[in-house]
């Protein structure tokens, strides 16, 4: 247990310091010189100079390496060349919009994922089985942008039942809020429900068919006992797994799904910053992401191993 | 001699088993179906030159936002009068190009990284912490970074999708190799004494194409997807140049005056992916020596 914990420990920060290269790596990749693209308007000699001197840029690779490194600890991500606002400010007002999004799009998914998932597996072969296979296929083959836009035109142009854009504040008017997020957060919960019914079907498939269910029938239980008790909790496991595994998706999602209905969040900045050249912002974003990916993977991990404990034993064999 | 023959004896039930493989994916309906749209889809875009009714940059400024269904204009135009059917034409063989270049690009270096992970334990942990970095850059951040350092254009786009595919194709052939190599034909030919480089292109590589072919069919409907959002957002394919993503974006700004130019194109990349998809799944299934399941 101890020695799976800390090997993976070992992976992930071994993973964060690499990926943080990359992201360092990558501003000085840029064609030209990194000051004149991070300077934006003001190319004066006096801005470059003190762009230069702030980045270290005239020092050796891994002197500004470390110092990057520290700064970024310190939640210093610089400022935006285009408003000169810290990153960090920024983020502080993108990111709980994305956070709120992401939660519920995953409570949606877990909620559709799950039901359909056991539902196609309890009546295999049946036309219900059916219907839920191929909303899945469905679920992973639509673009959700245009899903999206659909949902705009068709219920909230056409009925008004839905805001088309906007976002207000959960602590400013917590009804609007999510009046404004549910839409998108359904949105953005389909892709991922169709991955989690398929593979809460299989896992339940499995499960239904183990000796331990076939014990719990035998000893008389009740169908919605042995299903809900026995063979669906066996399963949940599988959806912590793949909130991991797909969280990249999810923010790629997220992205998309915030630039159509317009909400003001993580997605939204990242993309207005690809168009403005906005190079701090574009590296605080990429590196963030990465670091959100990892860490989160790592807690999944760790979740998991004490869920389950055939995990450790097989980590700790390897 | 007597050893080469061993290596036979797992190619010659593969070949029944690629005439099972057929039969069983002739025998599904769905499988069919799906085979026969995308026959259909691929062979429109190839010849979308010859066969498109107008050209893709054609505007007629005295016809914008005509309905589906004005004569000469199956599908309607677009904002500047451009015809809808021949965009969504194009756009598709952007979406298969795209596609396509993103797959290869997975694969090309995917499997190579997934032979050796699965067959030097000495590269496993190397590749593993690799697979583990890119991982944690998921493809539309990729995507933000490459059009940042190198600029938006179908060709990046393709990159990107194609790189953050690229664990996903390590992780099956790696575990693919692992269980080749564990078996009998594979250790007469170390004992044998043929090179690595042998088993892994003459005994572990041919063996694996099946799961590869599965991998693909995947990975595919996926990256299809990619670029439509990609393209919508500004990374991928730039206008003029038609792509169902950008036909999208486009379309969102007159939404409500014409709907079906911000319907059709999402139609038709979700009958892609779509049939993509269920053709992989039947494959699957065909491919899946248990039977079905």
């Amino acid at each position: 247990m101890a020695r799976y914990l800390l090997t993976r420990a070992w992976h992930s920060a071994l993973t964060l310091v690499l990926a943080s290269v990359v992201v360092f790596l990558g501003i000085r990749a840029l064609p030209g010189d990194p000051a004149l693209a991070l300077a934006g308007e003001d190319r004066s000699p006096e801005a470059l100079a003190a762009i230069r001197a702030e980045y270290g840029l005239d020092r050796p690779l891994t002197v500004q390496f470390g110092h990057y490194v520290e700064r970024a600890l310190q939640g210093d991500f610089g400022s935006s060349i285009r408003t000169g606002i810290p990153v960090s400010d920024m983020l502080r007002t993108a990111l709980p919009v994305t956070i709120e999004l992401s939660f519920l799009a995953i409570l949606i998914a877990t909620a559709l994922g799950v039901g359909a998932g056991v539902v196609a597996a309890v009546r295999r072969g049946r036309p219900a089985e059916w219907v839920a296979n191929f909303l899945a296929l469905v679920g992973l083959s639509v673009p959700h942008f245009w899903l999206g836009l659909l949902a705009i035109l068709y219920l909230s142009v056409a009925t008004g039942l839905f805001p088309a854009s906007g976002f207000v504040p959960f602590f400013e008017d917590p009804v609007g809020n999510l009046h404004h997020i549910i839409l998108p957060a359904l949105i953005l919960g389909t892709g991922l429900a169709a991955i989690i019914m398929r593979q809460t079907r299989s896992a339940m498939l499995d499960s239904l068919s183990a000796d331990y269910v076939r014990t719990a029938k035998a000893k008389g239980l009740s169908p919605r006992a042995v299903i809900g008790r026995h063979a669906l909790r066996n399963s949940l496991i599988v959806v912590v797994t793949i909130v991991g595994l797909q969280l990249g998706g999810l923010i790629s999602g997220a992205v998309v799904t915030e630039q159509i209905f317009g909400l003001p969040g993580f997605g939204k900045m990242t993309i207005d910053a690809v168009f403005q050249r906005d190079y701090p912002v574009i590296q605080a974003v990429v590196l963030l992401t990465a670091t959100a990916y990892i860490v989160i993977n790592f807690l999944v991990d760790l979740v998991y191993s004490l869920i389950d404990p055939r995990i450790r034993v097989a980590g700790d064999a390897a | 001699m007597t050893i080469l023959t061993v290596p036979e004896a797992e190619t010659s039930p593969s070949l029944t088993r690629r005439t099972r493989v057929f039969r069983r994916l002739r025998r599904n309906p769905l499988a069919v179906i799906s085979f026969v749209i995308l026959a259909i889809a691929v062979l429109v875009a190839l010849l979308a030159p010859w066969i498109a009714p107008h050209s893709v940059e054609d505007t007629d400024f005295g016809n914008i936002f005509s309905p589906p269904g004005t004569p000469g204009h199956f599908l309607g135009t677009d904002d500047l009068g451009r015809d809808v059917l021949s965009r969504i034409m194009f756009g598709a063989r952007a979406s298969l190009e795209v596609g396509l270049l993103a797959v290869l690009t997975a694969l090309v270096i995917g499997v190579p990284l997934g032979l050796a992970a699965g067959y030097f334990r000495a590269f496993d942990a190397v590749i593993g912490r690799f697979t583990d970095l890119l991982l944690a850059f998921p493809f539309l951040i990729l995507a933000v970074g490459l059009a940042a350092i190198r600029g938006a254009s179908l060709g990046n786009a393709a990159v990107a999708i194609g790189i953050a595919q690229i664990p996903g194709v390590i992780r099956v052939i790696r575990s693919d190799t692992l269980r080749l190599k564990s078996l009998d034909f594979v250790a007469a030919a170390v004992v044998d004494g043929a090179s690595d480089l042998w088993v892994l292109s003459r005994h572990i590589l041919p063996n694996a194409t099946s799961v590869i072919l599965v991998q693909a069919t995947v990975a595919l409907p996926a990256a299809i997807l990619g670029e439509a959002v990609l393209s919508f957002l500004g990374l991928g394919i730039q206008p003029p140049d038609p792509s169902l993503g950008t036909m999208l974006a486009t379309a969102q700004q007159f939404a409500a005056r014409a709907p079906w130019a911000a319907t059709l194109p999402g139609l038709v990349i979700m009958i892609l992916a779509l049939t993509f998809n269920v053709f992989g799944d039947a494959l699957r299934d065909a491919l899946d020596p248990k039977g079905d399941r």
